[in-house]
């Protein structure tokens, strides 16, 4: 079958010139990365700050311009569309931000957030009021409201909004931008609980950039470890979490705070996109570095479970990830929260 | 002695739309070399306390209470005086705090001569071996440049080399690493924790992250709306949490080994504190609410160190029933 997104060898660097206006180099932002979405499948991108996931979630819906590669969207070449044909197929393709103030306008009142892509896209005609009730309802919020601004609500439900306001277009791909990383505990749950029930029901197609495992590991299907605009791993979700193959991808769970802290810390910070290390990229922080780490590109290479490492055969096995066992009691407790409430 | 006591403080903040109560009797304490963590949602008046400690809230803010260092009663003159002294502090973005016109070396510097009265070249000096000391590569180089040529994370051992220089003996850290990536608060975190067990300086760690919490702190108090929900050594708060609010957080955060068929989530949203609710201020957002929660649940001590508000805790009489 044809997956929904398929992208292969996305590059994306950004040139910087000094201030005569000499060209001084290229942050590598994004530098040969392809993957596969599967219809109703949720893809997690994850890697920290500067790791170009951004940068490659926007390459994916074409909000700018790769310098090479391709990109299919349900089989279709995305790059060779024309303006008019890329604005038609952006209906199906929605983005939700970090920040929901980024999406929705301060002068507009929610109604009229979520009626513009009905009148757009001539969804609903003549029943747009009672399709935004629909809406509004469906990501958890009373239709009143619809009257409100913007600023009248909390960060969560602005968060409810926008999703609202994605999913007036009737996508099938939904990227998703740290939609949740601004957002309290205890409002995170409820968002992630919201996207997991609407992906489920609706057989929504999502991309979710983060730099939360513990987000990624409750929402996704398979997972994809980004390391200075490369894909380092690419695995099942359950068997990344379990059998993480790269270094990094170990690094990062073991970093993961609450598990006891007597880990193998990783030294150092990321170095600079504009010029990556040769060899492996990531083989200035690695503890197992060998020689030809130093000058060998290693391939993503594996079947369902792919890796770019050298030494991906010949690694011990990776620490467990040791989280608090499950206590029949606390789950007990907690069940009050999730069956008392809607 | 401790190193911080903390005896019914109250924050009051008097703005435009009337008053409002950010911090009601609030009481702690923390002994040298230990970590206490206050944890809890933007909002519930964590850093509202760290700055009553430091001296440090706006004009508009009024507080009552009991705050000392080592014993002796911090009034104004003293936080002043203590500030950068016995009294430390890092914060969550180390821009702001640092300045920009000055290099890395010089501000730690200018720390320890201060605090030393160490002549300039020396002062220097011991700058580089403290940004040694924080794990800064090549730190004569480092020291040379200026905060906005660092990353996040340097900036950040740059904030604690100067903390440090004065051998605190307190240090407040208010979401130290909320900015960083995952490896790298780690590094800071674990840098943090060892430098507390050579200098025996205690350690107020503020954070919104229960992990962090369980990995970092010997104490926690966990603070919803301005009040103390429950307060209890870290090990016991873990594997006995009796607030309601302390259960609904930690099932609100996602596992990392499995995937759970749906996280906690505590409905609604928090109260506004210039209107809080009568009585429990949690009250309307918990399963476990009855009647009695329209009164103020008090403070009270289930298990030797561990403090619950709630009237209905002990909660393993509401599973047996
Ligand atoms: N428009 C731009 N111009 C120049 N550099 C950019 C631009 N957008 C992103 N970058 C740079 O590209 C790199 C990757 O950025 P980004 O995709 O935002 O990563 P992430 O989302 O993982 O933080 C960073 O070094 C960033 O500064
Ligand atoms: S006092 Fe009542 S409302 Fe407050 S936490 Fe306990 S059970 Fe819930
Ligand atoms: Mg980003």
């Amino acid at each position: 079958m044809t997956p929904l997104l398929h992208a292969q060898g996305l590059v994306k660097h950004f040139p910087f010139r000094d201030s005569l206006g000499r060209a001084r180099g290229a942050v590598r932002a994004v530098d040969g990365v392809s993957l596969s979405v599967p219809q109703g499948r949720v893809l997690a991108i994850v890697g920290e700050s500067g790791c170009g996931k951004s940068t490659l979630g926007r390459l994916l819906l074409r909000l700018i311009e790769p310098d090479a590669g391709q990109l299919r969207f349900n089989g279709e070449d995305v790059l060779a569309l024309p303006p008019a044909a890329l604005r038609a197929r952006r209906r199906e393709m929605q983005l939700i931000f970090q920040d929901p103030f980024a999406s929705l306008d301060p002068r507009m009142t929610v109604e009229a957030a979520i009626t513009e892509p009905l009148i757009l896209h001539k969804l609903h005609r003549g029943r747009e009021r009672t399709r935004v009730a629909e809406l509004l309802e469906r990501v958890g919020l009373r239709p009143e409201l619809a009257r409100r601004w913007p600023h009248e609500f909390s960060g969560g439900q602005r968060q409810r909004i926008a999703i609202a306001r994605a999913l007036a277009s009737e996508p099938r791909l939904i990227i998703g931008d740290e939609p949740v990383s601004a957002l309290d505990v205890s409002v995170q749950a409820q968002v992630v609980n919201l996207l997991g029930d609407l992906i489920r029901d609706l057989g929504l197609t999502f991309v979710l950039i983060s730099h939360d495992l513990g987000v990624v590991r409750q929402i996704a299907d398979e997972v994809a470890v980004m390391y200075l605009g490369q894909i380092v791993e690419q695995a099942p979700a359950e068997a990344l979490f379990h059998h993480p193959r790269h270094p990094y991808t170990r690094a990062l769970l073991a970093a993961v705070p609450g598990q006891g802290g007597t880990l193998k810390l990783l030294e150092g910070d990321v170095p600079s996109p504009v010029s990556p290390p040769p060899g492996c990229r990531f083989h200035t922080r690695c503890p197992f570095a060998e020689a030809r780490c130093h000058s060998e590109v290693p391939l993503l290479s594996g079947q369902t479970h792919l890796a770019a490492c050298h030494l991906q055969e010949s690694l011990p096995s990776p620490t467990p990830i040791r989280e608090g066992a499950a206590d029949a009691r606390l789950a007990r407790l907690q069940a009050y929260f999730t069956e008392h409430t809607t | 002695m401790n190193a911080l006591d903390v005896e019914g403080l109250c924050i009051d903040f008097h703005t435009e739309r009337g008053t409002l109560r950010a911090v009601d009797r609030l009481s702690f304490s923390v002994a040298p070399g230990r970590t206490l963590a206050i944890v809890g949602e933007s909002g519930c008046g964590k850093s509202a306390t760290a700055l009553a400690i430091l001296g440090l809230l706006a004009e508009n803010a009024e507080t009552s209470g009991r705050i000392s260092l080592a014993g002796q009663a911090l009034t104004p003159q003293a936080q002043r005086a203590a500030r950068g002294r016995e009294l430390a502090m890092i914060f969550q973005e180390p821009m702001t705090s640092l300045n920009p016109a000055f290099t890395a070396g010089e501000q730690v510097a200018e720390a320890l001569r201060l605090h030393e009265g160490l002549n300039p070249r020396d002062a220097m000096q011991r700058a580089i071996a403290m940004l040694e000391r924080v794990r800064i590569p090549e730190a004569a180089r480092r020291a040379k440049q200026y905060p906005h040529q660092l990353s996040g994370g340097m900036r950040q051992r740059v904030m604690i080399a100067i903390a440090l220089a004065c051998k605190p003996k307190l240090l407040i850290a208010d979401e130290p690493t909320t900015a960083l990536d995952v490896t790298v608060q780690a590094q800071i975190l674990a840098l943090l924790d060892e430098l507390k067990r050579e200098t025996g300086t205690a350690v107020v760690l503020i954070t919104h992250d229960l992990g962090v919490v369980r990995d970092h702190a010997d104490e926690v108090v966990v603070m919803y709306a301005g009040r103390v929900a429950e307060r209890a050594p870290t090990a016991q708060l873990f594997n006995q949490p009796e607030h309601p609010y302390t259960i609904g957080l930690l099932g609100a955060a996602p596992r990392l080994d499995s995937r759970r068929a749906r996280l906690a989530s505590i409905e609604g949203t928090v109260p506004d504190l210039r209107n809080p609710p009568p009585g429990c201020r949690f009250a309307p957002r918990c399963p476990f609410a009855l009647a009695a929660c329209e009164a103020l649940p008090a403070l009270a001590e289930l298990a030797p160190g561990h403090w619950v508000a709630c009237h209905r805790a002990p909660l393993d009489a509401v599973i047996a029933a």
